[in-house]
């Protein structure tokens, strides 16, 4: 089981800060994700459009959840395929691990699977004898070196080059020692002929899912290395891992929701392999699985219908959030201690572990609000991380101190005659202090903030005195 | 079965039962129906504008195009791409009726084989259902004619299509599919480009686990049919 370490935010903050291969990592990654998704989206006109349609989709799925997904399970078991319907991580974990066992199988090849990492999958295979072995890139070195992912989309976003050579060495002792790694090619090639064999030698084949169609039973994986589809294909048998608010109506409907995912999240128009499968091998077909199972999972989605937090479950897990934030940018997805980093994650990661343990997270964000102004499916972020904060505030999780300043800023907010007295006071009088230096180095109580850089002297009046000025001299309305 | 529990947590958040008989009907009408939404206005083009997007498109993602007169063509087009990539000529081709009737023994130096894929195989020749012009996506549905392993096994992929088959966008492509096959196929492929990553540092890389090169032998029929 992956031990979420998402209460020890602010130790993993400062670790990440001073990590210099992390900070090498982000500096170098993450700049290029902005950008080829802002070239992406000015390459078409409608995008912005494409998003309330998406957002739509979605709110129109989520309102009808238990219609359309009865509606897909009825056109899997037409297909020939078979749902298992699992509350939590445990069944989930169970109903794999019975597949599996049922057909004898010894190695299972996993394509990327962010629900597989959330019920921690490859830990319960391995202890009941059966290896799993992934398949993604990025997803194959990560298990190599026993961490979790660190970005939705690309697990080794944190990784280096010297990286991946050190680890492909200590792991791939068969291969001379003397073998060069000139460039970034020679790591690819080496991981697509280790991989080749697992693939075919594989008993079962274990994917997620971007979207579940209930008009025709489908499960929709996106890749661009083409392993999930090996994955789905060559093995006798193939589980797809979904969670509940994967599923959509129509074909029409998924692919709305396709043209703003690759676009948002790694800045393709398309992603390489966009792949359909529905139920078992057919009379007459010379490829594909015998045996397809969807072991459908909640695992605390029902719990957020309903909610303030129903929105979230638009997700489509493109990363865009985490991409531009800013919080995600400086100390990387490790940082945020559990299976979904960044924003999205700030939001999810409370409503399925809980917020006495993740609590951190909603306050670790400046509340830009550039996470909402990319998101695909118009997400309001920043208001959901505001409820977490509130929900932490009512069950007293919130530190004394905080709720002291709380209070007492409370105590003048309320009033808003003695607030601006007050603020103006303080405003001045820093004003005076700081006058010589035009900054102070520390303050009393603020050692906190001013211990990372120094508080400017405030020059002036304050902003409500200076605009009721502007108001009395005219120039604003 | 944790199914009961699970569709009952969501009427709970839902605050509602089971849908009335009416609301689900409306809801298989919408289903049935399948309503297209917004579709981007760069694939509205007169056909054979939408070709030369497809193929545009398919070039942008690192695929590769060559257009030939007729299906009497392709055994040279092929023949003299391998040539080009220094490829060797045998292949293991889609055993669908149109390929089939290719004059494949008008270039006596491609050995043929019929079948799936295996993990040996160096160089697949696929059976194109159709082209989506949009991002110059291929659309290739699984059938006893059309293996899904020739996709995926071979470095090389080669997709004989024909251009009266392309069409703007994803829901064209979807119609089409749903009007020659019926039923959803077990699986459906759309293909933007050879296989790539860029998982080591964010940095693309061509040829990860599928096909290190895809290219199109693009059969244009699609001017008398047009008009």
């Amino acid at each position: 089981m992956h031990i979420a370490t998402s209460p020890a935010f602010k130790e993993n903050a400062h670790a990440a800060l001073v990590n210099a291969g992390l900070q090498k990592a982000l500096a170098r990654s993450g700049p290029s994700f902005i950008a080829r998704r802002a070239a992406a989206v000015a390459n078409l006109p409608e995008f912005e459009q494409l998003r309330d349609t998406a957002r739509d989709i979605k709110d129109h799925a989520l309102a009808n959840l238990d219609f359309y997904l009865e509606a897909y399970e009825a056109k899997v078991l037409e297909t020939g395929g078979k749902v298992h319907w699992c509350a939590d991580a445990e069944e989930a974990r169970d109903a794999v691990l019975a597949i599996c066992q049922a057909v004898g199988a010894r190695t299972v090849t996993k394509g990327k699977s962010m629900i597989g990492e959330e019920i921690a999958i490859n830990d319960h295979l391995e202890k009941h004898g059966i290896t799993p072995v992934e398949t993604d890139l990025g997803e194959y070195i990560i298990q190599l070196r026993h961490e979790l992912p660190s970005h939705i989309i690309a697990p080794a976003f944190h990784l280096n080059m010297e990286d991946w050579e050190e680890t492909f060495r200590k792991a791939h002792t068969d291969l001379p020692a003397d073998r060069q790694f000139n460039e970034r090619r020679d790591i690819l090639i080496e991981a697509r002929n280790k991989l080749r064999s697992k693939f075919l030698a594989a008993d079962v084949g274990i994917t997620g899912a971007n979207f579940l169609v209930a008009e025709t039973g489908s499960s929709i994986i996106v890749t661009n290395e083409g392993n999930g589809d090996l994955t789905q294909t060559l093995p006798r048998v193939h589980i797809v891992l979904a969670s509940i608010e994967k599923c959509v109506p129509t074909l029409e409907d998924a692919t709305s929701l396709l043209r703003v995912l690759a676009r948002s999240a790694t800045g393709q128009d398309f992603s390489v392999y966009t792949t359909f499968s529905t139920g078992v091998r057919r009379p007459g077909d010379l490829d594909g699985p015998e045996e397809y199972h969807v072991v459908l999972i909640d695992n605390g989605r029902s719990a957020m219908m309903g909610t303030e937090f129903q929105e979230m479950l638009r997700c489509i897990r493109c990363a865009a959030c985490m991409n531009h934030c800013p919080v995600y940018s400086a100390v990387g997805g490790h940082a945020y201690g559990w299976v979904y980093p960044g924003p999205m994650g700030s939001v999810l990661t409370p409503g399925l572990i809980g917020v006495d343990k993740a609590g951190h997270l909603p306050n670790a964000s400046t509340f830009c609000g550039k996470c909402e102004s990319v998101c695909p499916v118009r997400i309001p972020l920043p208001k959901l991380m505001r409820h977490w904060r509130e929900r932490e505030f009512e069950r007293h999780l919130t530190p004394a101190t905080v709720r002291g300043g709380l209070a007492f800023w409370g105590f003048f907010a309320r009033r808003p005659s003695l607030y601006r007295l007050a603020t103006r006071a303080a405003a001045l009088g820093l004003g005076l202090l700081g006058r010589r230096k035009g900054r102070f180095k520390s303050m009393p109580l603020a050692g906190g903030w001013t211990g990372g850089r120094d508080l400017p002297a405030p020059e002036g009046d304050t902003f409500f005195a200076r605009y009721a000025k502007a108001q009395r001299a005219g120039q604003v309305r | 079965m944790s199914k009961q529990s699970i569709l009952t947590g969501i009427r709970r958040g839902l605050k509602r039962g089971p849908l009335p008989t009416d609301q689900a009907a409306m809801l298989l009408g919408r289903m049935a129906q399948h309503p297209r939404h917004l579709i981007p206005a760069r694939s509205r083009l007169p056909h054979p504008r939408q070709v030369d997007l497809f193929v545009r498109n398919v070039e942008k993602e690192f695929g590769s195009v060559t257009r030939v007169e007729d299906m009497d063509a392709v055994p040279g087009a092929v023949a003299d791409y391998l040539a080009a990539q220094n490829l060797p000529g045998s292949v293991i081709m889609a055993p669908h009726p149109e390929l089939r009737a290719i004059p494949w023994p008008a270039r006596p130096l491609l050995e043929i084989r019929e079948g799936r894929a295996q993990g040996s195989d160096a160089v697949s020749v696929q059976h194109g259902f159709a082209g989506i012009a949009e991002t110059g996506t291929l659309m290739l549905p699984s059938a006893p004619e059309r293996p899904v392993t020739l996709n995926l096994l071979a470095d090389t992929e080669i997709v004989v299509l024909r251009a009266s088959t392309i069409v703007g966008a994803y829901e064209e492509a979807w119609d089409k599919l749903r009007a020659e096959v019926g039923a959803m196929p077990r699986n459906v492929m759309l293909i933007t480009g050879p296989s790539r990553s860029a998982d080591i540092e964010q940095t693309l890389e061509l040829g990860a686990h599928g096909p290190r090169r895809l290219h199109i032998v693009l059969v244009d029929d699609a001017a008398g049919a047009i008009g």
